[in-house]
């Protein structure tokens, strides 16, 4: 049987048509396709991709579009459809070395193999508003696919990154080496502390931007400091490969734009190990500089036990860090405060007027000092 | 191994595992009271239907499985339940997370399967005992009985009241029992405490 | 998905119950090893759902992971069906798993809630769900996961009987109302979600089976059927739960949790059952209470009129159906345990109802 309940339903279908209606704003004006989302708001559909964690320019254009431009509620939208997608296996670790780069920069040389590209970048622009921007320009749909395969803007030269050039003279610590494990899938296994590296890494990239930049600000003013330079920072498409076992090959799923960043941090050395640099690293889908800065910031800081440092900031504090990051979670808990809580707060107002009436009654020249205000 | 000959699995996958978990959720939430399960299958021997039953609705990939000797000796049976399920196999009993046994009689010690740890005592072994028959001869009492119980299933180990006390006593470590056959299936979680009826 | 942005976007289908099948069996296994150690918080990969953690994910994987086609399904905040974010959850399983709803605490099999627990005693072969935000009863004493899990580990639940007794030291009571800890099963120290403290004593020896689900903080936990669940207290202090001065405005219910509404700004209040359910069985059986319409006559709703959707007049109403108030049955009991400022305060002289009969 089916019992209609009262009042609520109609509130919330009410609610949903004015929403609706909101997103769509004035009829007069064209509805904006997912197309021009895609093409001209590259970076909200990157961050929305990134902190999704999935890989699609036009679900992140359309999650964009529904949101009303809301990014977190972007990304929530993203994540919920991405939890019902089935997990066919785990690709092969992306080889950034053979990244198409679109821009690299690195702080630490002026000029290596490759050389700088700046790439479309807002470094060096005057952030001047710019009214031109403000008139309807030239019509007519633009094609959907030049964002992904334009290579026109790419280098078409090799570039080795600098850790790795770093690590030719033995400078900085090796990275990593990938066993060809199966990471730990935050997404299907519950996390518990303390993490290993693929755990830290996957959280802080799904993380909140802001969460992180001021995360990672905090490394730079003095809590948690370890003298980073950014060794450099590429952003490009890159070739996702997937090995299906029951195949037996590699086959390309096509590729990714990502950036990376790796930072390069200062270690004076321990009693085993001679001073050299480390790394922080991060990773981001899309063009997400600001996002993938920080992280490496704040990878590196969260590493103070394996490299002997002291610890007490709070970028350093794993569980505190990884715990608060993610803000499809911490929206969904602050916003829900909006929620009714009149039976807590119905528990609560017992006690405080039955607390207030014992102390009344114990000090009855208080009760009518306040009788009497 | 060809596909055609493999005996067939749910044969509404979706609502036959929802309700063998259900069965096998009450049967663990009111120890001793036999929950009926209805899911059709056919297995391979020594296989039993309910067992099987469990199986295919609680293990996938994430879920290493290990089989006792008699089970292991049918090769058909692990083709069967790798098929459906896709849960590995192991041979080591304490890397196991279902344990499936076809004769409880002659079974390794509840020891010898994964106890959990004081931080994660849920990552401890769910044994699966394949019975003919349940009968009387135990009371059971503890979370999820109104007072006390009566219980009995056949066959189990000799000195099983020995085993349950032990394992009761390593609270909250220990096993959980799932007995399956004669068309359901009954739950002797840690929690419970099995006496001599 | 490729770009096809001129083009209609493909349909996206789901499973039944939303989850796909391989989530389903992990969060069952996850709930019978909740099961097995009655009070102990099993971790489990919980998924992003398709509303807001907090906004009660945990409860709705449970329930998706239980829910079949036979079961009879009544979602519950605050006690009332027809809460905002209930009615939303209700419509998220009548759409993905067209599974039978109701109001009705007894024709149920599966209740999912958050904050209450029916006043209408549950009896075996159903299954209550609990939506919790925070599963961790000492977080608010130590916020580290790594900590507590050792407390948990060692039975070590002092902290918890300090912090109890600090408050007595300090303001003369336990002063936590909701979420209160309880012991289950002579083991686990466990926090039995936001419920009113009034609300624990129906914890215990529950005839039927009760699961916690928090998704944010990936926890599943449970009280088997007819389990000992006690509230943590002191000899010299023993737990107590709130009483009301007075029953039901609408039905007249005594021994029952109540919601206070505000009536007016001049301190015009009324206290009904936070329970919809109960309230309206009581109603229909004949019960009236001081504020309840003639028998007859359509009862007004024991609910403030839901918040309406930016409608005709843009406003959000939140006061109760039946506005004004009657004669009070004597200051300073409509609810409120006589304190300096309700009890005798001329300035809460109060007019009939206008609009109500008496």
């Amino acid at each position: 049987m089916y019992v209609a309940a009262k009042g609520g339903e109609k509130a919330i279908r009410n609610a949903h048509a004015l929403l609706a209606k909101r997103r769509r704003g004035n009829k007069n004006l064209p509805s904006i396709s997912l197309a021009q989302i895609a093409q001209q708001l590259t970076l909200a559909v990157d961050r929305v991709m990134a902190e999704g964690s999935l890989y699609d320019v036009e679900l992140a254009a359309l999650a964009v579009k529904q949101a009303r431009g809301d990014l977190i509620e972007a990304i929530f939208l993203i994540r919920a459809f991405r939890t019902t997608l089935p997990r066919f296996g785990y690709a092969q670790a992306l080889d950034t070395s053979e990244m198409l780069v679109r821009r690299r920069v690195s702080a630490t040389y002026k000029d290596l193999p490759g050389g700088q590209l700046l790439g479309p970048t807002f470094d060096y622009t005057h952030r001047l508003l710019d009214t031109s921007l403000g008139v309807a320009d030239e019509a007519g749909e633009v094609d959907d696919e030049a964002r992904q395969a334009d290579p026109a803007d790419a280098a078409p030269v090799a570039m080795p990154r600098v850790t790795d050039l770093l690590g030719q003279e033995g400078l900085i610590e090796a990275a990593p080496a990938d066993e060809g494990a199966e990471p730990f899938d935050i997404t299907r296994a519950p996390v518990s502390f303390p993490v290993d590296r693929s755990t830290r890494l996957q959280t802080l990239a799904r993380g909140d931007e802001g969460y992180l930049l001021a995360l990672g600000y905090s490394t730079q003013r003095g809590y948690a400091r370890s003298h980073p330079f950014v060794g450099e920072i590429r952003f490009g498409d890159v070739e996702v490969i997937f090995e299906a076992p029951e195949l037996g090959f590699e086959l390309s799923l096509g590729t990714v734009q990502v950036t990376e960043c790796q930072s390069v941090n200062q270690f004076k050395g321990s009693a085993t190990t001679p001073p050299q640099f480390t790394r922080g690293y991060g990773l981001v889908f899309g063009q997400c500089e600001r996002k993938a800065l920080s992280m490496a910031l704040v990878e590196r800081a969260l590493r103070w036990k394996e490299l002997g440092e002291e610890p007490g900031a709070p970028a350093q504090d794993e569980e505190f860090v990884l715990s608060h990051c993610d803000n499809v979670q911490a929206t969904g808990f602050v916003e829900h405060l909006k929620l009714p809580h009149y039976v807590d707060f119905q528990a609560e107002l017992d006690l405080v007027r039955r607390m207030r009436a014992e102390q009344a009654a114990e000090r009855p020249a208080d009760g009518i000092k306040e009788a009497a205000e | 191994m060809s596909q055609i000959l493999m005996a067939a699995g749910f044969a509404d996958p979706v609502f036959d595992q929802q309700a063998t978990f259900r069965a096998a959720m009450w049967a663990l939430s009111r120890p001793g009271r036999v929950e009926p399960i209805r899911a059709g299958l056919a297995p391979p021997a020594p296989l039993n239907a309910e067992a099987a039953a469990l199986v295919l609705a609680l293990c996938d990939y994430e879920t290493p499985l290990w089989l006792d000797p008699a089970l292991a000796g049918a090769p058909a049976v692990a083709d069967f339940l790798r098929f459906h399920t896709g849960a590995p196999i192991v041979a080591e009993a304490r890397e196991a997370r279902f344990a499936l046994i076809a004769e409880p009689v002659d079974m390794l010690d509840f020891y010898d399967f994964a106890q959990g740890s004081p931080e994660f005592p849920d990552a401890s072994a769910t044994l699966i005992l394949q019975v003919d028959a349940f009968t009387a001869g135990l009371v059971l009492e503890g979370p999820g009985i109104n007072g006390r119980t009566a219980f009995g299933a056949a066959p189990l180990p000799a000195d099983f009241i020995e085993r349950m006390a032990a394992n009761r006593a390593g609270f909250p470590l220990g096993v959980d029992l799932l007995l399956a056959g004669a068309g359901g299936v009954a739950g002797l979680p840690r929690s419970v405490t099995v006496k001599e009826g | 998905m490729n770009a096809h942005a001129t083009g209609a976007m493909p349909e996206i289908t789901y499973n039944f119950a939303y989850l796909d099948e391989q989530t389903k069996r992990m969060i069952r296994r996850a709930i019978l090893k909740a099961i097995a150690v009655p009070g102990y918080q099993v971790p489990f990969a919980a998924r992003e759902m398709p509303m807001p953690y907090g906004w009660g994910t945990g409860g709705v994987q449970v329930t998706a992971a239980v829910l079949g086609p036979d079961d009879v399904l009544k979602v519950i905040d605050q006690g009332a069906d027809d809460t905002t974010n209930a009615v939303a959850i209700r419509g998220f399983f009548e759409k993905t798993a067209r599974v039978a709803t109701t109001t009705s605490a007894r024709e149920a099999t599966v209740i999912q809630t958050r904050h209450r627990i029916p006043e209408t005693p549950l009896t075996e072969n159903q299954i209550l769900v609990y939506q919790v935000p925070i599963p961790e009863p000492l977080r608010f004493l130590e916020p580290r996961e790594t900590e507590t899990r050792q407390l948990h580990a060692l039975a070590e639940y002092g902290l918890m009987h300090v912090k109890l007794y600090e408050d007595i030291a300090r303001h003369g009571h336990i002063a936590t109302t909701y979420a209160y800890p309880v012991e289950v099963a002579g083991r686990y120290v466990m926090d039995p979600s936001p419920i009113p403290k009034f609300d624990n004593p129906k914890l215990d020896d529950c005839p039927a089976l009760q699961l916690f689900g928090a998704g944010r903080e990936k926890r599943i936990y449970a009280i088997p059927p007819f389990t000992r669940v006690r509230s943590l207290d002191f000899e010299d202090h023993p737990f107590r739960v709130q009483r009301f001065a007075q029953p039901c405005a609408l039905c007249a219910a005594t021994g029952v949790y109540l919601d206070e509404v505000i009536l007016d700004d001049k301190g015009g209040r009324m206290f009904v059952c936070s329970d919809t359910d109960y309230c309206n069985e009581r109603q229909e059986a004949g019960h009236r209470g001081e504020m309840a319409g003639e028998a007859g006559r359509a009862s007004p709703s024991p609910q403030p009129s839901p918040l309406r959707g930016e409608g005709a007049d843009g406003a959000l109403n939140l006061s109760p159906t039946g506005k004004g108030r009657p004669e009070g049955p004597g200051e300073g009991t409509w609810g409120v345990p006589t304190t300096p400022s309700s009890a005798g305060d001329p300035g809460s002289a109060r007019a009939a109802p206008s609009g109500m009969t008496k």
